[in-house]
């Protein structure tokens, strides 16, 4: 019989209220009066009375809350109660650690007895039966939580969601030998169960499949030792090849050959930029590790590396915000755990690019419309609330981040999360940032337990987001499970030499990390019955593939396994041997015994069909938005009050970018708390040099000319850089594409010419590529409210992330002006430049002049670094005018400009203010500095446009016009959109 | 240079304790595991000013007691220790109270120091080792800023400070006391830190208090003031870099032509901690 404790405040509870906040503002017209929460944990297992009075004190503070065993205690005044709490098998981390409590306090292991959480929400008032449900539709995401809506007086049934299988675990084969209909049917929609079901997509093609029919007919996966045997694939083989060849772990699309690019995008347009810069810095050279590890490195300084990754989860974001976000995040960590010998994560940053959070059109995954996509608020608050977990608990800064908003991520929301690492160069004399399995070592899997979470992830994120998306493909992170890991490693394991190589379970879990590692060794043998099981009744290629996280793989050497084992022990991280790495070409599997998947290395990493893709330029470029032709003033007001400019200090101030002592600027400056584009943090607390972390995107160009987008990105990371105090010739950029659609001939135009630029730009500045990934089918597919198909395509996507390091973080640059009388000036050139702007003007987009620009960037820099500049913001979004209204909000100062003499081809005031012409700042000078500031910029356009004043407003001169703006109404429209973004973000953990 | 010399001198500085005869320098020992996160800029902060500190996991404490004996300050760090799954601080307090609670009663009862910071102030406070409990703060939201804070108590951690400005970064601030306990504060020990306006506040136009605490309260003491419980981070204040308006303040050190200072308002804290023991 299962037990339920129930603890509830004795005192004003915060939680209630937030809950409470929230309710009252998505239903105003209910008459919702109070509420109150109770948190419930359901123990499945015998508990003796005093047992379960010793536990419930246990999870009892013993000042703030009281408890109950026999009821869950309602409140006088109740009308309704809503619980919610997980659905089978989904992460419960609230549980997990309720269990490790119990345990700990009864001495023993509850074994097969689990703990679950859930919480019941007391409401009050004259509320309906019907806006009950409502309610608890708001409070749950059905994909992963169960919501009960109880009448008052109604019992509450003990809820026990005890995971129970019925498949069958035995390994399948599969005939190939079918029609190129079945063939075309298991590639898209999977194997076929004995019951005619479908075990959900493997993502290959027609042609795919037929290469690996031909490899098993003609006896290339053995049976038995390396022999030849004709045979069919088993359903472990396909799965493992599907993983293997897809999209998300090969990046075909950038690695097979597009019209003349032979090579590939990826090889010709960002490794070729890498390999010309980095030769022509010779010893200058910076980089360490590019493009072979789980993140890209580079030197710190002759002791330390630093290591940078950024990665998106967009389907699972869509489908469950909260647990799609925290599993970006702590995922993105992991890659920085598994660079080299494992780096320490030291820095995480993020980026939403979400549709308008008001945005209330509804949308349906199937024609029936059974199953409704989350509205854009909810995704957003899910994500936000998913970075907030997945970062805090870890006990890493986050530093850095953004929101874009676009009506084209209404389908899938992209979710960027990066990480950065610290790396000695050596230990021992032993490099840390390099790694080889050997044959002999064991296959060590280290972290969480294997479920059905994430299954089929990786060939999932290679289609688009539709009616039969899987649920299984969400996975909800541990921090805490990952965070143990992350210190026995970092802490202990690697510095004493006990393992040789190490990767993350992401993509594809074990089938991915075992998969490449045995090529490090030349093979590997797994015994998968060993895998730990959070629940039993999984099949062997579940096993296989499962992405349940907060697992990486080792390779132990069986003489150091002793010693490994016992560090884990005293951490309390679970560990288990699984196989051993061999030289034996294969990767062999068996399970109990039987081999039942064995496949040549070089067939499952190299004998992929190379696909011969053709670009077709589009024949009409996508419409631009008619330009909004609101007076100056307005217009300027406008795009503060929006969410692309607006203030998100409400992310900010809710992610923690204080911990590990590192701050040096924060993501929030000045007097008036300006979001900044780039963040400064010190790494190591004896030495004086930084890093500077910058992001840079223009998805918004692309409905225009995606090359001019990825141009403008990588110009927009650079330029943030340089105004927070880094320079060019130390800095590196990473590249995530998320394009859509992308099997279509002029999305795959649309690629090259972005790869173009990022070659050009990149090359031109000098700024290296050390790490990238790509997204390429960010496509909804579904209907609209009124039963409608609908195809929602995001925008072509270049996030650009800079990484640089400065030799002393005294000379870190913040956004706010400073001091009255301060000279301003505008950096750059100001062009006719309004396409797809903010403004939304209609004309040319942004062109980079890199040559030029690179010259002003170098003048900008060494001004920083010679102490001469007060203030310095790099102009994006929004143009000039924007710019200077966010150093005046953040200094809390005015400033009186005159922008007639501004150089140049903007002539409009409207072009003047908000044209977003590249390669441009505004920065103040105090004026003692004013003649040696001034001669640091020969052959660069350098304009004196006014100072910085006390005044309470700031004062445009134009030609023509004159626009008057008050500091108090510029600063309430940038703190606006957000504003009344506070409290409990539903879905996911329950507090 | 002489290379004997120098020799001696890295060997002094790694033994401070053993220089000139005067009173040995305090030994530190920092909780880690299950969460804790703030273990190693807290060791530097001890280590800045000469204290040696090792981070050692409860796990081997629980092993091994008598760690604890070679130790003159126990710090229970700032973190997320089990993820705040069940309320802040209460699976490790419970923890620790469980296993060590008589061992860090025997440490007190020695004249030794001890402080939680943040999650480290909800552990002890949960462990019974401070008196309150830490609440989810009022605005229902994780919270990262600076505060401003007045030293009200008596305590060696707070000797000479009258007011200081450190960050936080927490979800469960709000201290909060059951009004039939309020003696227990007189009695066992005292509010230490209180949040008020002051310089950050009135920089950045922000509210003293920033989750609801009872009497902004932000720390207390017990057992005379050696045990220090407190929400904000000092150990993240050490450096004047890490001020959030240290570019506004570096202005002014520009125009007068003078030096920026190094030094910032948190380090204080953990010198008063090694000078208890000198």
């Amino acid at each position: 019989m299962a037990n339920r404790i129930a603890v509830s405040s004795k005192v004003q509870d915060a939680r209630a209220e937030s809950l409470l906040r929230n309710l009252k503002a998505l239903f105003p017209q209910s008459a919702l009066e109070g509420a109150s929460y109770v948190h419930a944990y359901t123990i499945d297992t015998e508990l003796e009375a005093k047992e379960l009075q010793s536990v419930a004190l246990r999870l009892t503070h013993p000042v703030a809350e009281t408890y109950s065993t026999d009821t869950v205690p309602a409140p006088g005044d109740y009308a309704y109660v809503i619980e919610v709490g997980y659905l089978p098998g989904v992460t419960d981390n609230v549980g997990h650690t309720a269990r490790q409590t119990i345990e700990d306090c009864l001495g023993r292991n509850l074994g097969d007895g689990g703990v679950y959480s859930s919480y019941f929400l007391f409401l009050s008032g004259a509320i309906s039966e019907e806006e009950a449900h409502k309610m608890a539709r708001e409070l749950h995401n059905p994909l992963i939580e169960r919501a009960t809506v109880y009448a008052r007086g109604a019992e509450f049934k003990v809820v026990v969601p005890r995971v129970e299988l019925h498949e069958h675990t035995t390994t399948d084969e599969v005939s190939l030998d079918v029609d190129d209909v079945e063939l075309t049917r298991i590639g898209k929609e999977g194997v076929r169960n004995a019951d005619g079901t479908r075990r959900g997509p493997l993502s290959l093609s027609l042609k795919q499949l037929k290469v690996i029919r031909d490899y098993f007919s003609s006896g290339g996966g053995s049976a038995s030792g390396g022999q030849k045997q004709k045979r069919n694939p088993t359903d472990i083989e396909l799965e493992s090849l599907a993983q293997a060849w897809s999209e998300h772990c090969k990046h075909t699309i950038f690695a097979d050959p597009l019209d003349e690019v032979k090579e590939g995008i990826y090889r010709r347009y960002i490794k070729g930029a890498t390999e010309k810069i980095r030769k022509a810095k010779g010893k200058k050279d910076f980089c360490v590790s590019v493009f072979k590890d789980n993140s890209g490195a580079i030197a710190f300084d002759d002791k330390y590396l630093i290591t940078h990754k950024v990665e998106t989860h967009n389907s699972p974001s869509g489908l469950d915000p909260f647990g799609g976000s925290v599993t970006a995040i702590v995922g993105v960590n992991r890659d920085c755990l598994g660079f080299g010998l494992g780096a320490k994560p030291i820095a995480n940053v993020y980026g939403f690019c979400v549709a308008d959070p008001n945005d209330t059109t509804e949308l349906f995954r199937d024609a029936k419309k059974t199953q409704p996509l989350l509205p854009a608020r909810r995704i957003l608050e899910g994500v936000v609330h998913g970075v907030n977990a997945g970062g805090n608990q870890s006990g890493i800064p986050t530093p850095l981040g953004f929101i874009a908003v676009d009506a084209s991520y209404r389908g899938k929301p992209l979710v960027f999360g990066g990480t950065v690492g610290l790396i000695p160069r050596k230990n021992k004399g032993r490099k840390l940032y390099e790694k080889k399995a050997k044959a002999g070592d064991y296959i060590v899997m280290l972290g969480g337990r294997v479920g059905l979470d994430g299954i089929h992830g990786a060939t999932f994120s290679s289609e688009s987001l539709s009616g039969g998306s899987p649920a299984t493909a969400v996975q909800i992170g541990d921090p805490i499970t990952q965070k143990k890991l992350s210190d026995m490693l970092i802490r202990e394991a690697r510095d004493k030499g006990l393992y040789s190589s190490i990767t993350d379970d992401g993509a594809g879990g074990l089938s991915g990390s075992v998969g490449e590692m045995a090529r490090e060794s030349g093979g590997a043998l797994v015994d998968l019955e060993k895998v730990p099981l959070k629940y039993p009744g999984l099949a062997p290629w579940q096993i296989w593939l499962s992405e349940s996280q907060e697992r990486m793989t080792l390779a132990v050497p069986k003489a150091k396994w002793a010693a490994f084992k016992k560090i884990c022990d005293r951490h309390d991280v679970e560990v288990t041997r699984i196989g051993e790495f061999t030289k034996s070409r294969r990767c062999v599997i068996r399970h109990n015994g039987n081999v039942i998947s064995d496949i040549p290395l070089n067939f499952l990493h190299d004998g992929r069909p190379i696909e011969v893709q053709m670009s077709k330029k589009p024949e009409v470029s996508r419409e631009d938005q008619t330009p909004a032709k609101l007076p100056l003033k307005e217009a300027v007001l406008a795009m503060l009050s929006g969410p692309n400019v607006g203030s998100i200090s409400f992310v900010s101030q809710q992610y923690d970018h204080e911990v590990q002592g590192s701050s040096v600027t924060k993501p929030l400056q000045g007097r008036g708390r300006v979001n900044a584009d780039a963040g400064v943090i010190q790494p190591l607390s004896d030495s004086p040099r930084g890093v500077v972390l910058s992001h840079g995107y223009a998805p918004w160009y692309s409905a225009l000319d995606t090359y001019a987008m990825a141009a403008a990105s990588i110009d927009t990371a650079v330029r943030n850089a340089i105004a927070a105090g880094a320079s060019r010739d130390y800095l590196a950029i990473l590249d995530n594409f998320c394009w859509s659609s992308s099997e279509k001939p002029e999305r795959l135009y649309e690629l090259k010419q972005a790869g173009k630029a990022c070659y050009d730009i990149a090359t031109a500045y000098g700024t290296p590529f050390i790490s990238g990934k790509d997204s390429m089918y960010n496509d909804f597919r579904g209907f609209t409210a009124d039963g409608k198909p609908t195809h929602i395509a995001a925008l072509p996507t270049l996030l650009v992330s800079a990484i640089g390091v400065i030799p002393d973080v005294a000379k870190a640059m913040t956004v706010d002006f400073k001091r009255v009388g301060d000279l301003v000036y505008v950096v750059g050139e100001t062009n006719d430049e309004l396409g797809a702007s903010e403004y939304g003007g209609a004309g040319a987009v942004p062109v980079v002049d890199a040559k030029k620009n690179a010259k002003a960037y170098d003048a900008v820099s060494y001004a920083i670094r010679q102490g001469l500049v007060a203030s310095a913001i790099g102009i994006g979004r929004g143009g000039l005018a924007v710019a200077l209204a966010k150093s005046a909000i953040a200094g809390q100062l005015g400033s009186r400009v005159n922008l007639n003499m501004l150089a140049a081809g903007a002539k409009s005031p409207e072009a003047i203010l908000f044209s977003e012409s590249q390669g441009r700042f505004v920065i103040s000078v105090r004026r003692s500095v004013q003649k040696e500031f001034e001669g640091l910029f020969k052959g660069v356009v350098l304009t004196n446009i006014g100072e910085v004043v006390q005044d309470a407003s700031v004062s445009i001169v134009l030609p023509g016009a004159e626009v008057e703006l008050p500091l108090a109404t510029l600063t309430e429209s940038y703190r606006s959109f957000f504003s009344s973004w506070g409290g409990f973000a539903s879905g996911g953990k329950h507090w | 240079m002489n290379p004997v010399r120098n020799q001696l001198k890295n060997k002094l500085s790694a033994n401070p304790g053993i220089s000139n005869g005067v009173k040995k320098k305090p030994h530190v020992i920092i909780f880690s595991g299950y969460g804790l996160n703030t273990e190693d800029e807290t060791k530097a902060a001890f280590e800045q000013v000469g204290a040696t500190a090792d981070i050692v996991h409860i796990n081997d404490l629980i092993a091994k007691p008598s760690l604890l004996q070679k130790a003159q300050i126990l710090v229970m760090p700032g973190g997320f220790s089990y993820g705040d799954d069940t309320g802040s601080g209460k699976a490790y307090g419970n923890r620790l109270k469980q296993h060590l609670g008589k061992e860090i009663e025997k440490f007190l009862a020695r004249d030794t120091l001890m402080i939680g910071i943040c999650n480290g102030f909800q552990i002890i406070t949960t462990a019974g080792f401070v008196p309150g409990a830490l609440l989810t703060n009022d605005s229902g939201r994780y919270s990262c800023r600076w505060v401003d804070l007045e030293v009200t108590g008596e305590s060696p951690w707070l000797k000479g400070i009258k007011s200081l400005s450190i960050p936080i970064a927490h979800g469960e601030g709000k201290y909060y006391l059951p009004p039939s306990e309020s003696t227990l504060l007189s009695k066992v020990g005292g509010v230490a830190l209180k949040y008020v306006k002051g310089e950050t506040c009135k920089h950045f136009d922000l509210p003293a208090n920033p989750n609801g605490s009872l009497e902004s309260i932000a720390g207390v003491t017990s057992h005379n003031g050696r045990v220090l419980g407190l929400m904000p981070h000092p150990e993240r204040a050490v450096r004047f870099t890490q001020l959030p308006h240290w570019t506004y303040l570096r202005e002014g050190y520009a125009r007068d032509g003078k030096e920026l200072p190094t030094e910032g308002p948190g380090l204080q804290i953990f010198r008063n901690a090694v000078n208890y023991f000198i």
